[in-house]
């Protein structure tokens, strides 16, 4: 069992072509690709609204007139 | 050379590892970035200069004994044959190979090539102990692993006559073991003897973040140690070669580039999963860490350290799921080590060098399991447990040991820790001072110069 296809290169380079792991599986790694893909817009869309969320309410006007002086 | 191909091939391969040694030289640009940004104002020239002292150890050292190593220790291991003088007898420093030579135009810039690994492997070390190691205890550990321990891990599985790569199938193609593993484990044995910067853990254990004092050196570190890594990876593969340079065991007549076990691949195959792999782990470590930039950036680096063993043969989607998911479990793993163990690792290095390569290679076994691991008859195929084994071998027995032992020595010596008053002062205070009176004496001298009205 090999999962590039090829058990040893005793072969000619000339005829060899795909030699990653799992052939055949592209679409299927495909799908697991765009998952992971879109699954991270979602994740950090949320993340992102529950931290802006929490820096709106945490304003201290003190805090924030230093910060645009500090520009 | 013989004949106008020869002569091409020759002259081309002597440009392609001259270019990939540029390239890698900024990583250790990359890595001064970095150490200086991380640590506080007043240690940065130590730190600066601690990195850049660095380069002429190495390098010297790696001239007079550690190219040696690479060619005579590939079966220096009990019961697998021992140290080879013949192998190796081209390599010795008064060799006519190791200067200029017509007949040899290779050496110089292979050699050149893993020396700029070494480089590597001792400025990971050094990022880990900033701030309150001694420069001199540093440069002997640098010495240790740049041009001693790594090498000597190059000879057993990062070599085509390797015995790891003929007994236990070991597939390490970019050097998630033979660099990232070793340099991490090593980082880590250093540190537990050294222990932790005054103030990193409060009296109940609790880490406090000892932030850096410039985010932009840190970033553009980084980002230039992505860039130097593209060279590192070329570096890796022999641009080009016929079958019966790799003694007829590919059969044919159809050239091709290698891997460094002289097994197939090509620079189209590591282009896509190094941005692919880059790509997994920045994605994953923003979300784990909440779009921290250290960790981001840092686990760009480590996504490609964790696919980097099989990345001569995955396909680009993997690279970029084993990229994300090496990163997770690093960054897990970081925060979980520190306070268990109350580690201060002050850039992260053992976990983004050192557990992203154990993790790295534990999968290439598994996701390469049955691939041949050389073109050469009778060597172990790739599989977990050869894989498993081998990072031990990396991690353990080649960099947290010898580390360990070595630092216990300068500790018991009192000479691998700057004095508590030092610390606390800073270690630039001397050159401070020396730098203001400079000011101020050229200040009063210009201003004397000055016209009367």
């Amino acid at each position: 069992m090999s999962t590039i296809g090829y058990k040893d290169w005793a072969v000619d380079m000339a005829e060899v072509g795909a030699i990653y792991p799992f052939q055949g599986w592209e679409v299927a790694m495909t799908v697991v690709g765009v998952a992971f893909w879109i699954g991270w817009h979602i994740i950090q869309f949320r993340g992102e609204s529950a931290e802006l969320e929490a820096a709106r309410k945490s304003g201290d006007p003190e805090a924030i007139k230093k910060a645009i002086d500090r520009y | 050379m013989d004949g106008n191909l020869n002569a091409l091939t020759t002259v081309f391969t002597e440009f392609y590892y001259w270019v990939t040694v540029v390239f890698m030289f900024l990583i250790h640009v990359g890595f001064c970035l970095y150490e200086v940004g991380a640590s506080r104002r007043k240690n940065h020239m130590h730190t600066l200069m601690k990195n850049i002292m660095i380069i002429p150890l190495v390098t010297v050292t790696f001239f007079f004994f550690g190219w040696w190593i690479y060619w005579a220790f590939p079966n220096a291991f009990p019961g697998m044959g021992g140290i080879s003088l013949e192998a190796a007898a081209a390599y010795t420093p008064w060799s006519e190979n190791m200067g200029t030579n017509m007949d040899d135009r290779i050496t110089g810039v292979f050699w050149a090539a893993f020396l700029l690994f070494s480089w590597t492997a001792a400025s990971i070390v050094s990022g880990a102990v900033i701030e309150r190691i001694r420069s001199s205890a540093l440069w002997m550990h640098a010495v240790a692993i740049g041009s001693f321990f790594w090498i000597v891990d190059a000879a057993w599985g990062w070599h085509w006559d390797g015995w790891m790569v003929k007994v236990l199938g070991y597939h390490d193609a970019y050097a998630s073991g033979v660099i990232h593993a070793i340099a991490g484990g090593y980082a880590l044995g250093v540190i537990v003897v050294l222990g932790p910067r005054i103030g990193k853990f409060a009296a109940d254990g609790t880490p406090r973040d000892i932030p850096p004092h410039n985010s932009w050196m840190l970033a553009v570190g980084i980002l230039l140690i992505y860039t130097g890594f593209w060279g590192f990876y070329a570096a890796c593969n022999v641009p080009l070669i016929s079958p019966e340079v790799i003694d007829g065991q590919i059969i044919g007549t159809t050239w091709t580039a290698t891997n460094i076990y002289l097994a197939p691949t090509s620079l189209s195959a590591i282009t896509f999963n190094f941005l692919m792999s880059l790509s997994g782990g920045l994605m994953a470590a923003y979300v784990v860490s909440k779009g921290d930039a250290f960790w981001t950036l840092s686990g760009g680096l480590a996504g490609i350290i964790t696919a980097s063993a099989g990345n001569d043969l995955y396909h680009p989607i993997q690279a970029m799921i084993i990229g994300a998911v090496g990163v997770v479990i690093v960054y897990k793993l970081h925060y979980y080590v520190e306070r268990k163990f109350k580690i201060d690792d002050a850039v992260g290095a053992v976990a983004v060098h050192g557990y992203a390569g154990v993790v790295g290679l534990i999968i290439a076994g598994f996701v390469l399991w049955g691939a041949p691991s050389s073109p050469y008859e009778g060597y172990a195929a790739v599989n977990p447990i050869g894989q498993i084994i081998g990072a031990l071998i990396m991690f353990g027995l080649l960099g947290f040991l010898p580390a360990f032992i070595i630092s216990k020595i300068q500790a018991s010596m009192g000479i691998l820790r700057i004095p508590l008053e030092v610390e606390i002062q800073g270690l630039d205070l001397g050159e401070q001072h020396t730098y203001e009176a400079a000011i101020a004496d050229i200040n009063v001298a210009t201003k004397a110069a000055m016209p009367a009205e």
